[in-house]
């Protein structure tokens, strides 16, 4: 198939329309591509704000334990490792997911990969399940001390992300087997991959503040 | 597919590729470090700081392609704001709560 209308140098969206259409809409849909993507780096800012300040409130509750169990009882540092491994995991899937849909655009690579992504993202959500019933049964409740209630705010917050981002997942899914992948799925997919990649992100302040500081104090 | 698209996908292949594999080694040096307790409190507390703001960096660059290219402007221009009303935010809680704890203790 020969590319006949391409962008000028590389670009951060790549939508492309199919080969018929006309330059003028190739540039239109693009200029309203990046539009939709810059307005969704807007909402994750905000987002990273919301983090932000769970990460502070954490910070300043690190010694209120009210004389309950402290980090080196209620974490599993291993467990944490592996929450890594299948987070940044997913998070190559799902960049390799946006090139199979920007380049090969190919319906069943990029739904491969995006299905890989979301069972990465589910192995996540189960071992971080695994971690919250380990923690309440060892008596680290989010109620039992101001400490508990910082980290199961923080955690839990990212865990509802990573949740949303699932099911937001399984929709693009239905959406393409509606639609297949036209501009529109495609820029919903690319900020479905912003969202991804940006909740990685918080992940790294969680396993280095969270988990990693607190088994070391 | 042309050679110029077909270039395009294999530099961007690569970004992926390069952003993984620095991942890995800035997630396994910390975790490591911790977990095998091979070097002293303050170094590791160096490790973990140095090498999570080296990822986020990694992050950015590779899997949310935010360089200083001029096409990018607006979204780095975006999030260095949003990062100085974060560090306002998050600066003035700890400030202002290390006091009271300060003062009440």
């Amino acid at each position: 198939m020969a590319q006949t209308v391409q962008g000028k140098g590389p670009s951060h969206i790549g939508i492309r329309l199919s080969n018929a259409a006309p330059a003028s809409h190739q540039e239109e849909a693009r200029s309203q591509a990046e539009e939709a993507l810059f307005g969704f780096w807007v909402f994750l800012m905000s987002d990273l704000i919301i983090f932000s300040m769970l990460f502070v409130t954490y910070a300043t509750m690190g010694h209120s334990l009210a004389g309950g169990p402290g980090p080196h009882e209620l974490f599993d540092l291993s467990s944490a490792a592996w929450e890594t491994v299948a987070l940044l995991a997913s998070s190559f899937t799902c960049g390799l997911a946006t090139l199979a849909m920007r380049y090969d655009r190919s319906v069943k690579k990029t739904l491969f990969w995006f299905a890989i992504t979301l069972l990465l993202g589910l192995a996540f959500l189960s071992l971080e399940l695994h971690d919250f019933m380990t923690m309440a049964a060892k008596g680290g409740g989010p109620s039992r001390s101001g400490w508990l209630s910082a980290s199961w705010a923080l955690i839990g917050t990212h865990g509802l992300h990573v949740t949303s981002g699932c099911l937001w997942m399984l929709i693009m899914f239905a959406q393409t087997a509606r639609f297949g992948l036209d501009p529109l799925v495609q820029t919903r997919f690319m900020r479905l991959a912003l969202f991804w990649h940006f909740l990685d992100i918080v992940w790294i302040g969680i396993f280095s503040i969270v988990y990693l500081l607190g088994v070391l104090s | 597919m042309s050679d110029h698209h077909e270039a395009e996908r294999r530099q961007e292949l690569h970004g992926y590729v390069i952003g993984l594999i620095l991942a890995v080694v800035l997630s396994a040096l910390p975790f490591g470090g911790v977990m095998l307790g091979l070097l002293p409190k303050t170094s590791l507390l160096w490790l973990i700081a140095i090498a999570a703001l080296c990822q986020v960096i990694v992050h950015f660059r590779f899997f949310l392609h935010i360089d200083l290219s001029r096409s990018h402007r607006d979204d780095l221009q975006l999030i260095l704001f949003s990062l100085l009303i974060v560090a306002l935010m998050v600066g003035g809680t700890l400030w202002v709560l290390s006091n009271q704890r300060h003062m009440m203790g």
